[in-house]
């Protein structure tokens, strides 16, 4: 059973549509990258998603269950722009955000305490947030989302603003609650750290789902067959074959596409019988940037 | 439920705990207790610095007052008046006193005062006073006139208003009316302005507060845990339950500290002493009015007033911090850009206190009767009423009229709220708000 499941899912703004018929399943237990470009409708869908607004058509499933009230106290948000009460004291305001999630005193006291020692900022308690830095701000932002132990986990942007050490702390944290069986939604621009997180993704662009599945096989539906190989010696005069085009060749390393109809195989068969020494052997599969830029030029 | 609760509490708290707030809260009743005191306690103090003064009258005509428990103790001193600034010291004087001879009616008289001290200028004025009452019987004498004739010339006119009244058997009927139209008057206004200047303070304090919310998004993860209308009811009510602290407190205060004074000093005496204050210049009658006032402000019937008061006030806070609530949750990161929306919001508000005067100077006018009715001028117009005792009808009426009013706006703004909170960057325009109110969730 999917943590999440859309279906149809259509809102309407104003004068435009924000989603429109977007369905799509979010398996449990996954980190699950929700991509597209500005104003394709992200957004929109985490509102939905959270209760703030409703679908105008369409279903929403959380864990099996249409989406009812009290699944917010279920989902974590962290909204891409942060907010805390400025002139609030952290251990006051965490205190009031988890209990407004539902957690009980105690729950709350016991979670924060754990929390406060985890990230090693007991001393932060009886601090205003705008004494704090601004990686200070975003980790007792973290905390705010994570404490009242959420199902599903929805991070948007979740490391802008963040210097490398922080980043990484948040990072550890994210596979760590993963590791407990925490869903995550996870929706930013920044592709790098989409395929070192992510294991689904779903592609949002003007309001519709353009692309959907695994890391790994959306990068083998979109390879365009082409290998790099290392090798020594010679290579022959006449390198060209009906099975492959040569791409590039510099010192000691060549790139070829192999034809649709090619086989692999047929390039090391092709080089061996020539004599050529091979080294190593691999094939480059499109980056989820370059599959990004690609889908969204098309459905533009 | 649980959930307002909390977002009640923490709009309650946070305000409360703040160091402004307490100062504000406690400081204010002992500035107004203080006001209020000081000069009672200089006319006490000030009065019981008393002087023992040698006279030394050439003119002949200076009586000794009757009451000698007064400021000055004067005593008439024959020896020569070089003798006596020699030696007043040593006969436990605080100084001496020289009238020259006296010239003739008409003419004006310089009197002198020797002393290493200096005379307060309440005792100055009280030794010129009596020299002047000395001469004043001297000439009314040296006239031939009678002084209890002369004050016959003047009696004393005095007004007093018959009300007029069917009973129920239908026959006319006359009561006393006490004079209250200016007590009435101070009442209107007073309570005309402290509502006017609440709902400014607490509605622009909600606006604030709401954009706060709005500009530092924590809106957005408040409301993925209640629903708008929550967070703004509970904001609304958490910040006027602030006020009513703060006016509870302030009564209490006030009442405390006044008790506390008044056993140190008898009121009749301060009474009686303001009236005697020379620095008030006036007639020693302004006692016998101020008593007469307190009589008057006692006898209204608060037991009617305080209550619809305080009706008025909440009535109109739900109405007005609605409205600034709304409002707040339209405006863009720019506070400046929002000045109109702001204006729409506080414009009622600031005509009802444009025409609270001529309210008050006719408070039977059929604007009166009109504003006291429509729900967004009611919370100032009708409080300044009161004390004039309009028509039950139209109090009942006016209520009626302002607590359904203050559900709908409660509710139209709730619509703007849910929207406008979400909307980022641009302020809305209000086309864009009235097509909020009717936006799906």
């Amino acid at each position: 059973m999917p943590i999440l499941r859309l279906e149809n899912v259509v809102k309407n703004y104003d004068k435009h549509t924000a989603v429109d018929h977007v369905s799509f399943d979010i398996p449990k237990g996954t980190v699950f990258g929700m991509l597209g470009p500005n104003g394709a409708g992200k957004t929109s869908l985490i509102r939905i998603i959270t209760s703030i607004t409703k679908a105008d058509e369409g279903r929403v499933w959380l864990d099996g269950e249409p989406l009812n009230a009290r699944h917010p106290e279920q989902i974590g948000y962290m909204p891409e722009e942060r907010g805390l009460y400025k002139k609030m004291k952290v251990g006051e305001q965490l205190t009031y955000l988890a209990r407004l999630k539902g957690l009980s005193a105690a729950d709350t006291n016991k979670e924060l305490r754990y929390w406060f020692e985890r990230f090693d900022i007991k001393d932060w308690w009886n601090k205003k947030v705008d004494e704090l830095s601004k990686g200070m701000q975003q980790k007792a932002q973290f905390i705010a989302t994570v404490l009242h132990k959420p199902k599903l986990l929805i991070l948007d942007e979740p490391f802008s603003g963040l210097d490398p050490i922080n980043s990484n702390l948040i990072k550890d944290e994210i596979r760590e609650l993963n590791s407990k069986g925490v869903s995550i939604i996870f929706s930013t621009h920044r592709m790098e750290q989409v395929e070192e997180m992510c294991d689904h993704i779903v592609l949002i662009n003007k309001g519709k789902n353009v692309l959907e599945g695994k890391v790994k096989d959306i990068r083998q539906q979109f390879k365009d067959n082409i290998f790099k190989i290392e090798y020594s010696g010679e290579l022959p005069a006449d390198l060209a074959n009906s099975a492959f085009d040569l791409h590039s060749n510099t010192d000691r390393e060549i790139t070829l596409q192999v034809n649709e109809s090619g086989d692999s195989n047929e390039i090391l068969r092709y080089l061996i019988q020539r004599g050529v020494h091979i080294q190593s052997f691999n094939e480059i599969l499109p980056t989820i940037n370059e599959i990004f830029i690609k889908r969204v030029g098309e459905s533009n | 439920m649980n959930k307002l609760w909390l977002i009640i509490q923490r709009e309650y708290l946070t305000r409360v705990k703040k160091k402004s707030f307490i100062l504000l809260t406690l400081l204010s009743p002992l500035i107004f207790v203080s006001l209020f005191l000081v000069p009672a306690l200089l006319a006490i103090y000030t009065g019981k610095e008393q002087k023992f003064v040698a006279v030394k009258d050439d003119s002949g005509i200076f009586q000794l007052p009757k009451d000698t428990s007064e400021r000055v103790v004067f005593e008439l001193k024959t020896e020569p008046l070089e003798a006596l600034k020699s030696s007043y010291r040593q006969q436990r004087y605080d100084g001496v006193l020289y009238i020259p001879a006296y010239r003739g009616t008409g003419e004006g008289m310089s009197i002198q005062y020797f002393s290493e001290g200096q005379l307060s200028l309440g005792t100055k004025s009280y030794i010129e006073n009596r020299v002047a009452e000395s001469l004043e019987a001297h000439n009314i004498q040296a006239f031939g006139y009678d002084q209890e004739r002369l004050k016959s010339l003047r009696p004393s006119v005095q007004l007093s208003q018959k009300e007029l009244a069917f009973n129920e058997a239908g026959e006319l009927v006359e009561t006393d009316k006490k004079n209250s139209a200016g007590i009435a008057t101070v009442i209107g206004f007073v309570a005309g302005f402290i509502i006017y200047i609440v709902l400014l303070i607490y509605g622009t304090m909600i606006m604030r507060s709401v954009m706060e919310e709005k500009t530092t998004r924590i809106v957005e993860v408040i409301i993925s845990s209640v629903k708008p209308f929550q967070l703004m009811m509970g904001k609304i009510i958490g910040v006027s339950a602030v006020g009513l602290t703060q006016m509870l407190v302030w009564i209490i205060l006030t009442i405390i500290l006044m008790t506390i004074a008044g056993s140190f000093l008898p009121m009749d005496q301060v009474a009686a002493q303001q009236g005697n204050n020379p620095f008030q210049q006036g007639p020693p009658e302004q006692a016998l009015a101020i008593a007469e006032n307190l009589e008057l402000i006692k006898s209204q019937n608060w037991a009617f007033i305080l209550p619809v008061f305080i009706f008025y006030f909440i009535g109109g806070y739900f109405i007005y911090s609605s409205l600034f609530a709304a409002v707040g949750s339209a405006m863009g990161d720019d506070m400046g850009e929002g000045q109109s929306l702001t204006f729409v919001a506080m414009a009622p508000i600031i005509i009802s206190i444009i025409v609270i005067s001529p309210i008050i100077e006719n408070p039977t006018s059929s604007l009166a009767v009109w504003m006291s009715i429509i729900p967004l001028f009611s919370p100032v117009i009708m409080p300044a009423r009161l004390a004039f005792e309009p028509p039950l009808w139209e109090v009942l009426l006016s209520m009626a009229v302002l607590a359904a009013s203050a559900f709908f706006f409660v509710w139209l703004a709730g619509r703007i709220y849910r929207v406008g909170i979400l909307m980022y960057g641009k302020k809305g325009t209000m086309k864009e708000l009235g097509r909020w109110l009717f936006a799906k969730d």
